[in-house]
């Protein structure tokens, strides 16, 4: 029991520093503080050359340049080696014409699963589970995605979440069930009483004082 | 290596970084500029190419080492 609390009590969590790391990929021995300044969506998928994986890197590559515009970055991660990666992303090019343009990290001592929490024995105690952790121009863990291992990810969620965090951080708002850019947000409640009546007056689009939306 | 084999040949990528700042000593994000290379990558093989000794570092500046500039002037255009 005491070493399932030591295991959970070790992962990551949301608005904490994203563990460091240093680590050999396809471009090369990357640290995670050479990404500062840019966003980072980091993930996991269980091993190369297997069909779901493939199916998904194919979409991540896709959805490449729509991360750029964003100012996000994408590096991949397994526990297989580098020349395991370099003939995978070869063949996925060779049979689909779909060039895997992010660095993926060789993670074969496990050091980068295991700071993240990327390994689930329950699921597989060698394969990492489909994990996404989106990581901010500051480094901070802003979102954590678990998709188990025979679930392919969903890339429109992906950036959803993506243009649903930088919304909130130029705006100071949060964003309702289903938002897509474009719809109306959601203004932070007051918490004082004051605060609450005076909010009806604002000329927001209001449910009650405590549910106010209003377009950008 | 990302950026420099064994044998001292710099990469594709090495080559660009070490013709950026052949051109024009500067910041990390100013050899990604003028690299065309993503600023991360730029930061790894700069690091690397310090440790190579084809680069020095001072504060946020980067510049050719003697032997990185001899390195630089062998390369084709």
């Amino acid at each position: 029991m005491e070493e399932v609390k030591e295991e959970v009590m070790g992962l990551p969590r949301l608005g904490q520093p994203a563990p460091a790391f240093e680590a050999v990929t396809t471009q090369g021995p990357l640290k995670l503080e050479d990404y500062k300044g840019s966003w980072l969506v980091l993930f996991s998928h269980p091993a190369d050359f297997t069909p779901v994986c493939t199916t998904e890197f194919i979409a991540f590559a896709e959805i490449f340049p729509d991360l750029q515009k964003r100012g996000v970055e994408l590096l991949g991660l397994s526990v297989d080696s580098v020349s395991s990666h370099i003939a995978w992303a070869r063949n996925v090019e060779e049979k689909t014409k779909v060039k895997i343009p992010f660095p993926i990290i060789a993670d074969l001592n496990k050091e980068v699963s295991t700071a993240y929490g990327m390994i689930h024995p329950g699921q597989s105690k060698t394969e990492t589970v489909r994990c996404v952790f989106i990581i901010d121009d500051k480094q901070v863990i802003r979102t954590i995605l678990y998709y188990p291992l025979t679930t392919g990810r969903n890339m429109d969620e992906i950036l959803r979440i993506i243009d649903a965090l930088q919304t909130t951080d130029a705006n100071g708002v949060a964003t309702p069930a289903n938002w897509r850019p474009g719809d109306k947000v959601v203004i932070p409640p007051p918490n004082t009483q004051e605060g609450a009546e005076e909010r009806l007056k604002e000329g927001y689009e209001c449910v009650d004082w405590y549910l106010c939306q209003k377009k950008l | 290596m990302a950026c420099i084999s064994p044998d001292g040949k710099p990469s594709v990528s090495g080559a660009k970084m070490l013709r950026a700042l052949k051109a024009k000593a500067g910041s990390a994000e100013e050899v990604s500029q003028s690299a065309g290379l993503p600023l991360f990558r730029v930061r790894s093989g700069l690091r690397e190419l310090t440790q190579a000794g084809l680069v020095s570092q001072k504060g946020e500046q980067y510049q050719l080492s003697a032997k990185g500039s001899e390195l630089a002037d062998s390369l084709p255009a």
